[in-house]
């Protein structure tokens, strides 16, 4: 303390440098996308139809030390026959450049509705899926993931 | 850039009606298209936008992809065998080339 009262010009700098890294932690590095974005993107896919809770599980890390390499898991409930199965699934990232991440169309092959993929995050951000029901039903699940490195461009 | 090479993982026998898990890899960059080199000028994107599996020639699986998915993609995903058979397993990539991997399943 004695220490910065002796040297104010130090610690003007200090300040200074503070201010500095917030600025650019503000800045924008790149466009991302937005909540916004997210919702134009699945108004796009299913305009008005209203999206319910449930039925959609995720297996994701809460925090992603690397955002190149993110484990996604995601599992939507249903018992795959012809008349209930799960259609679509798609997946969003609202913090990314790009709010796409990928989409999914099962087939009653299939026993059932779950994948693995891996995914790029550029920060921290929510994961959205939206899930389309074989009887036109549409579900929603959002999870937050805290992402330490980001993963896209730089 | 070497060409991609597929890898497919999934038992080679299998009961009538069991459930498998397959498990497929394919070495691939994935240009984001958001990059940019030392000159400041974006990378072009390119990367694979699709990938697709048959069995016996009847789809089962089909899904497209983002620039969010991650280099050398994986995908893990579950079916239900109903018979002897051959998996075709097939990537697009932006620039139009097919990547494509067999794999026969037999039942016993």
């Amino acid at each position: 303390m004695t220490d910065l009262l002796k040297h104010p010009d130090r610690r003007t700098l200090m300040m200074a440098g503070g201010a500095a890294t917030i600025a650019a932690l503000l800045a924008p590095r790149l466009a991302v996308a937005a909540p916004a974005q997210v919702e134009a993107e699945i108004q796009k896919l299913y305009a008005g139809r209203p999206l319910a809770e449930g039925k959609i599980k995720f297996d994701l890390p809460s925090i992603a030390e690397n955002g190149l390499v993110v484990p996604l898991g995601v599992e939507v409930e249903s018992a795959m026959t012809d008349a209930d199965n799960v259609k679509a699934l798609h997946v969003f990232a609202d913090g990314n450049p790009n709010p796409s991440v990928a989409s999914f169309f099962f087939t009653t092959m299939m026993p059932k509705a779950a994948v693995q993929v891996r995914m790029r995050l550029a920060q921290t951000q929510n994961i959205v899926a939206v899930a389309e029901m074989a009887d036109g039903k549409l579900y929603t699940l959002k999870r937050e993931v805290k992402v330490t490195i980001g993963g896209c461009g730089g | 850039m070497a060409t991609p090479t597929p890898r497919v993982r999934m038992p080679a026998t299998a009961k009538a009606g069991e459930t498998i898990e397959i498990k497929t890899l394919i070495s691939h960059e994935m240009e984001s298209g958001n990059r940019k080199d030392k000159d400041g000028k974006v990378i072009p994107r390119k990367i694979i936008n699709g990938f697709e599996a048959k069995f016996n020639g009847k789809q089962v699986f089909k899904t497209v992809w983002h620039p969010a998915i991650s280099a050398n993609p994986f995908m893990s995903f579950f079916v239900k065998v109903p018979e002897a058979g051959t998996f075709e397993f097939a990537w697009t990539d932006d620039d139009g080339s097919v990547y494509k991997s067999e794999q026969k399943i037999a039942i016993g």
